[in-house]
Parts: C-alpha cells; structure tokens; sequence
C-alpha cells in the first residue's frame, strides 16, 4: 500500500480544520511525554522506532483502519522506515517530512483583520511552539513584532505583500525562544525596538521603544502605541495597534497571565505584574482585541486557528484578572511554578546576542513545549 | 582511549541507522563485550539510552570528542545476575567505604576499561576480568584484596581465582557498584 509524505503545512492544515488523524510517534517515550503534536481530534501511539526494528507485527492491531495515520519521528528518517513497513503489512500511511523540528519550525500565517485605512493584520502561529508573531501591513510598508527565529517566513510573507519591512518590535527579551527581530531588521534595513529596561546587556544597536513612542507605517498613519508594562520581565511593554489591537506580549494570554520568574526575580516583579493587569490594562478600552505572544493549550485558538479575544472578555474569564486577594495572587506567580523552558538562560543569552549558537543549536535550545504562563 | 571489544563508526548517519547498525553489530558480540558506538547524530544520544534500557542492554556512557559522540555500551548477559555467589569472604560497601583509608587494602576493580572509566572508586585499579589470570602477578600478594564489579558476580569469580593463585586475604565487595553511594572517579577522556 502507500507512504506519503505530508510536509509540516499540511499536518498543520488538519489540526486547525479538526480532521480525525492518528498519529504514531516513534521518538522516544521522554521526548513523546516532554512534547508532541497537539489537536483536538488526534488520537495518538507512542512506540520508540527501535522497538519496531523487528517488525510492526505486535501494534498493527492497534491501529486504526478507518482514519487517517501519519508517523512521526524527530527528524525524519525513522518515520519514513516505520512507514513502509506499515505499508508492507498492507496500510496507507504518511509520514511527517522534516519531523518534530519542522512540526517545531511552521508558522501558519492567519489573518486576524483590516486596518482603518486598508491595510492588513496577521498572526503567524507556530503550532509547534505556542509562540505567536504578527505583521501589520499597510501602503506597501510592513512592522513585524515578536519576530521568531525564522525570518524566511517573514521575509517572504513581506515579498508576497509588496511589502517593505519597517519597523521590527519586540515587546521583551525573550526566554522561550530565539528573536528573529534582530537579524530580520539587519537583512531590511528596518528599525528593530526593544524595551531598554530588557535591554541593558544586548551588545548591538537598538532602538528603544518608551512609553508613548508612536510609529507609522504606509501612508496613512498607524499608530503603534507603545505602552509600559512590566511584569513577566521589567522591561515588557504592550502595543496598541491602530487603536483596536493590544498587543500583550507574555503579560496577558487568552486562559493565563505571564510568569514573573524567568529571569531569576519572581518576587521583584509580581507587585509590576499585578499593577499592569489589575490597573493599567483596567485602564483601556474594553473593546481592544488582546493579542497575545503566545498560547499554551489548543482551547486558546478560535475556530479559524488564529488566537485572539476581546480585552473586556477576559476580565470576565481569564482566570489570572481575577484573583481579588494579592497575596493570593503572589503565591499564584510565584509559588508551583511549571518547570521553567528548557535552556531558558541561554536563549535570554542569544536573544542579548553574547552568544551566537549555530542553527542546530538554537534549534536544540528550543525543544519542548511553552511554558511562559502560570494558570 | 577507551579499550573496547568492538567500534562501531556511524558517523554520517541519520536516525534511525545509528540505533539500526548497533543492534546488529550487539549480536555479533558476547555477553559481558563492550563496543563504542561513534555517531555524529546529536539525537543518537537519547536514543542509544533508551534503546539500551528497552532492550536490557548496559549503557556505560558517552564522550564527546569534535562532533563525534562515543557511546559505550556492555551487552547484557543472562547469567550474570542469577548466579549465586560463592566466594566465602565478602564485604559491604560500608565496610569498603571505612577501609578504604587502611594502607595494606587494594581494591581491584575487574569491570571492563570502559565500565571503569565511566565511574569507579579512587583508587581502585582496573583489571578486567578477562586479564586477571594473565595480570594476578601485578598484585601484592601480602595486601588484602578487595575485589568489586558492578553487581558483585564477575568479584565472585574474580576473589576465587585470586584465593586459588595463592593469594591469601581476598574478599568480593558483594553489592558492587550499582549500590555504591561513596567517592568516584572518571577518567579523562
């Protein structure tokens, strides 16, 4: 029977349509427990491929026959083998080209609106990773913010648009994942920003992005409002884009609110934390769509993949806006903590760029789920 | 250098050929053999550990030279842990810990090379068991000799054949270095 091969696009295409899918991940149980590839309508298998080497005799029984099966492996080579003797045993399946680290890799770009006079908004969500990036276009011009460390896809993305990128943002240093914000804005000539209090050990030029500072893309303007608001790090800042999106960050998600002990000081920062989401955001408009940097669980997308909700409803629901009690909410950001990402201090490291790992390293320092949010 | 029994180069190789290519060349080997497996898949690491946990096999450890991964492993052997021990004269590890200091005590360690360089008590000299016939004259003989492996059975047969070469204090350190909570050392690699 046959093997195909699906690329990270057409798995990603299947998860946010909710296709039933079965997958066989044959990576190692400490790798398939530590992540894997999440969907509301998957059913999975976990058998390491060196238990397979024999034969696929012994789990064929628990595979289905009336879905689809994709194999999945780290990288890609053992998928491929598992795949055809699946096949041989008489199965049509896929595997996964690329594996986790092309799962790990995809961006899925989705639109989340107009801009007043025009212009465009997307989200870029990485399935793999939890991270969300966003590109405002508008009059031929482009800003990216909270650029990831795949910037072909923004440049491309830009190419398509006829876009010129502009202005390159990011709203604090990161710590779960490699900032392509510095390297998009060296190959564009774009102005990369950042928050200066995040920004005191970064050994290259940057410009510093202050409460007020006000940008324009294309020819009509679009304001992007920046707006202080430490928190998750000191220097974390929100944007308010075209007076209808807030851009929070890792302050606010959709079912969380920001870890304040990433960079070693949870109890300097839950006082900032609870001042930005208990009074300044309380300050805003209701109406604001709140768009996050990032999203831990599948019940954070809306139907059409993208993530994204009014600020006044997560008042209402958003667990993390209401804890009445401040020591009640000290212990919650501070106390039972998730583990913190792997290789954070690294990453913060790159991200200032006093290290410069090679691409399989960065790639190695991000393995692993998001784990930026306490709920 | 670690001394193996086999090398096994899978450099160049992608998962899943470095695991692939270890377990055939396990079966050419005997129970109780080491092989270094040299691969420049950074993924072969967790693999090549897992494996060896699935497939009971003994993971001794890697070493890292370049972009060259050595991993060491020792293929399982089904007597080894079953058999009875029969030397009369043994000692525990809180014994072996509190004599350690004494001058007159050598612990002679007869794991594999590659066994001991992974972690053995300072000061414990390596004859694997293998040698020990050929090396017994680099003891002396007028030390107590304390003889260790990893569960206390490869000692077994190591203290009885010290005993019967003429060597009169001889005792097997019965719970081996699986249970052993003190001091170890490493080689260089």
């Amino acid at each position: 029977m046959t093997v195909t091969a699906w690329t990270a696009k057409e798995v990603a295409r299947k998860v946010l349509d909710r296709s039933p899918l079965f997958i066989l991940d044959v990576r190692n149980e400490d790798a398939y427990a530590d992540w894997k590839i999440e969907g509301y309508t998957i059913d999975y298998l976990n058998v390491p491929y060196f238990d397979l080497l024999d034969g696929v005799e012994e789990i064929m029984d628990k595979l289905p026959k009336d879905r689809e099966i994709l194999v999945v492996c780290a990288k890609v080579g053992s998928s491929q083998m598992v795949a055809e003797m699946l096949s041989d045993e008489g199965l049509d399946v896929a595997y996964l080209e690329g594996g986790m680290k092309a799962w790990s890799e995809y961006l899925e770009p989705v639109k989340i609106g107009d801009l007043k006079d025009g212009g465009e908004l997307y989200q870029f969500v990485r399935l793999g990773k939890g991270c969300l990036s966003y590109m405002a276009i508008s009059g031929g011009e482009a800003a990216i913010i909270d650029a990831t460390r795949m910037t072909d896809t923004f440049l491309d993305f830009a190419e398509e648009k006829n876009a010129q990128i502009k202005h390159v943002f990011d709203t604090h240093l990161h710590a779960d994942h490699i900032s392509g914000g510095r390297e998009i804005a060296e190959a564009t000539g774009a102005t990369y920003y950042l928050p200066p209090e995040d920004a005191e050990e970064v050994v290259f030029e940057y410009a510093p992005l202050e409460n007020g500072l006000e940008v324009k893309i294309g020819d009509t303007p679009i304001a992007v409002q920046a707006l202080y608001s430490p928190g998750h790090t000191i220097g974390s800042t929100s944007f308010i884009v075209d007076n209808t999106y807030l851009m929070t960050g890792d302050i606010l998600f959709i079912d969380s609110i920001g870890r304040p002990d990433l960079a070693g000081l949870a109890e300097d920062w839950v006082g900032d934390l609870r001042e930005t989401l208990y009074s300044r955001y309380r300050e805003l408009s209701d109406e604001l769509i709140v768009l996050p940097a990032h999203f831990m669980i599948m019940d954070e997308l809306n139907e059409d993949g993208s993530v994204a909700k009014k600020l006044g409803e997560l008042f209402e629901d958003n667990h993390g806006l209401n804890v009445e009690d401040e020591q009640t909410f000290r212990d919650m950001v501070t106390k039972n903590l998730p583990p913190q990402p792997n290789a954070y201090g690294e990453i913060r490291q790159t991200n200032m760029g006093k290290i410069t790992p090679d691409e399989e390293s960065q790639r190695e320092m991000e393995i692993g789920p998001n784990r930026c949010a306490v709920r | 250098m670690i001394q193996t029994d086999k090398v096994l180069d899978a450099k160049g190789l992608a998962c899943p050929m470095p695991i692939v290519r270890t377990k055939k060349a396990m079966k050419e080997l005997a129970p109780g053999q080491v092989i270094e497996v040299q691969a420049t898949d950074k993924g072969s690491l967790a693999d090549i550990k897992a494996w060896a946990k699935s497939s009971g096999h003994q993971y001794l450890g890697t070493t890292e030279e370049g972009d060259v991964l050595k991993h060491y492993l020792r293929k399982a052997s089904e007597t080894e842990e079953q058999e009875e021990k029969q030397f009369p004269h043994t000692v525990t590890n809180d014994d072996l810990q509190d004599q350690l200091s004494r001058k007159d005590v050598l612990v002679v360690d007869v794991r594999e090379p590659a066994e001991y360089a992974f972690g053995h008590i300072p000061g414990a000299v390596s004859i694997p068991l293998g040698e020990l016939d050929s090396r017994a004259g680099e003891l002396e003989k007028d030390k107590e000799i304390i003889v260790i492996c990893r569960t206390g059975n490869r000692s077994d047969f190591a203290a009885k054949q010290l005993a019967d070469s003429g060597f009169s204090r001889v005792k097997n350190a019965a719970d081996g270095m699986t249970q052993w909570n003190g001091p170890t050392e490493q080689n260089e690699a």
